[in-house]
């Protein structure tokens, strides 16, 4: 499995969520795990995502999202898992 | 699972503390490029390179991508030059700097000789076309190896390198002696060291590796202000720490690299190498163990602790480990070296010292315009006597800066950075260096 790490950060507001699940849902991508936090109103979310079922390639994915940033004026960053599985685990 | 905190760390070492992967290096042979027409042999070197690196670039950027972890340089080392070329080498090189350029790497490094014993005809007119191979070509990298612990130090090569340095500042003067920044002369230069300007693919290397140089000073620093004024077991334990972490990442990068060309890797070089921005800076940790400057003294004590506790962190986290593997100190490329040095805190003469327990020697040292051919030797013997006795890898990369006195300052840009012209030891060494021979090898018993 192609694990990756979807981050997203930045103002809180309504919807943050949604868009970003629809975008997966779209390149019929499945999410493995959420967790999310707002600290101060600064909201951080952390997906972890299964890229092996996706319709595009690592960059198409990525450069999807460039709507959703716009859109919601927030930081939103793709990167495989195993970097931090590489870092953290033996 | 991973956790919350873990990915946060991750980030934030990359984000904020400057972590990331050197280089990634493309060692080729190119023994088989060999041709008596230097012309035919430049023909078939820029072939050769162009064919196994063509995807070097585009993956590098694939992995930096998929991954979220910088990769800075993409970069090529070949076979020393000297080995393959028959006749004229400057063709070759010129080859080179084009195979450079045409596969988008910022620098090739092969330019070079191993002549630690003696000259082979070739190492002559390589080593004597240095000075304008450097000067009209861009990105060639050119090295010299002058000694070795089993050979000893060649003194007759020693006291060429001394001209040929001068002579490569006054051809680039106008550059503030660039040309010399892309020159090194080893002692024990190793076959596999993905860093540049001292890169080549030695006789012992594959037909082709990938070789991954990790990085994160920053890393390291902002780890040990977690630990101020604990004893040296939980600095030398937290350094541990932050080294396998890092040198993971530059292992999973290795493999990535390795699998998607289809080249086998080589090794991952375990080293902090700084940069002139702020928070990458080698200097600083030095400064975080308690330091008022890079200099003062305790500074070796610190820098062996460094270097070796990077080391046992390493080791465990990647399969094959090789290169120049240790903390570098250039000093105009840290600007916790250069404040260092401007404030008089750092001499050369601690640098010296300070080289007898890191990788890899003095790097980056701008010094007087009037420093003469035989001084410059004088250095460069110095330093190889450390590296030949101590059996390890040590070299010197000064820079001559023509028409610039002791206080003023060289600017190169980009990594390269900027250096204050630091002093030399006035006293003169002609008559030593005039002596020529070979420094026999040591003995390495009787070691009280």
């Amino acid at each position: 499995m192609t694990k990756a790490l979807i981050s997203v950060t930045g103002a809180d507001t309504t919807g943050i969520i949604a868009r970003v699940s629809t975008k997966l849902y779209e390149m019929n991508i499945n999410i493995l795990d959420i967790t999310q936090t707002i600290l101060g109103g600064y909201f951080t979310m952390m997906m972890v995502v299964d890229l092996d079922g996706a319709n595009r390639t690592f960059e198409e994915i990525d450069n999807a999202f460039d709507s959703v940033r716009e859109e919601l004026k927030m930081s939103i960053h793709l990167q495989r898992m195993d970097i931090f599985d590489a870092m953290h685990r033996v | 699972m991973i956790e919350t905190g873990e990915i946060f760390q991750t980030l934030r070492m990359i984000q904020e503390e400057n972590f990331d992967i050197r280089t990634i290096t493309l060692g080729i042979n190119l023994l088989d490029c060999s041709d008596p027409d230097a012309e035919a042999c430049g023909r078939r070197v820029y072939d050769k390179i162009c064919r196994t690196a063509s995807r070097l670039v585009a993956t590098g950027s694939e992995i930096e991508r998929e991954f979220g972890i910088p990769i800075v340089n993409k970069r090529i080392s070949v076979t020393p030059v000297s080995l393959m070329c028959q006749g004229d080498p400057r063709p070759i090189a010129r080859a080179l700097d084009r195979a450079a350029k045409e596969m988008g790497v910022n620098f090739l490094g092969g330019y070079s000789a191993l002549m630690q014993k003696g000259a082979t005809l070739a190492d002559e007119r390589l080593v004597e076309s240095i000075p304008e191979v450097l000067s009209e070509t861009e990105r060639l990298c050119a090295s010299v190896n002058v000694a070795s612990t089993r050979a000893g130090i060649n003194m007759n090569i020693v006291r060429e390198m001394g001209e040929v340095i001068r002579k490569t500042a006054q051809r680039t003067a106008d550059q503030d002696g660039l040309g010399c920044a892309k020159l090194v002369v080893f002692a024990n230069a190793v076959e596999d060291n993905p860093f540049m300007a001292g890169a080549f693919c030695g006789v012992g290397e594959p037909e082709c590796a990938i070789n991954v140089g990790v990085s994160g000073p920053g890393v390291v620093k902002r780890a040990l202000e977690k630990v101020k004024g604990q004893p040296f077991d939980v600095v030398a334990e937290t350094v541990k720490r932050t080294a396998f972490k890092i040198t993971r990442v530059g292992q999973l990068v290795a493999r990535e690299a390795s699998q998607r060309l289809g080249i086998p890797f080589g090794i991952v070089d375990l080293s902090l190498a700084p940069t002139p921005a702020r928070g990458d800076s080698v200097a600083h940790i030095l400064m975080e163990m308690g330091l008022e400057m890079a200099g003062a003294p305790g500074t070796t004590a610190a820098l062996a602790l460094l270097n070796d506790a990077v080391k046992k962190g390493g080791v465990m986290a990647s399969n094959h480990v090789g290169g120049l593997s240790g903390a570098f100190i250039p000093v105009s490329e840290d600007i916790g070296m250069i404040e260092s040095a401007k404030a008089g805190a750092l001499t050369l003469e601690k640098l010296e010292a300070m080289t007898c327990v890191c990788s890899v020697g003095l790097d980056m040292i701008a010094v007087p315009g009037d420093t003469s051919a035989a001084t410059i030797s004088g250095i460069i013997a110095d330093e190889a006597a450390i590296g030949m006795v101590n059996n390890k890898t040590t070299a010197v990369r000064v820079i001559p800066a023509i028409g610039k006195q002791a206080g003023d300052t060289v600017e190169f840009g980009g990594l390269l950075g900027f250096a204050p012209v630091m002093p030399v030891n006035p006293w003169r060494c002609d008559d030593f260096i005039a002596r020529g021979g070979r420094i026999p090898a040591p003995l390495h018993s009787l070691r009280n």
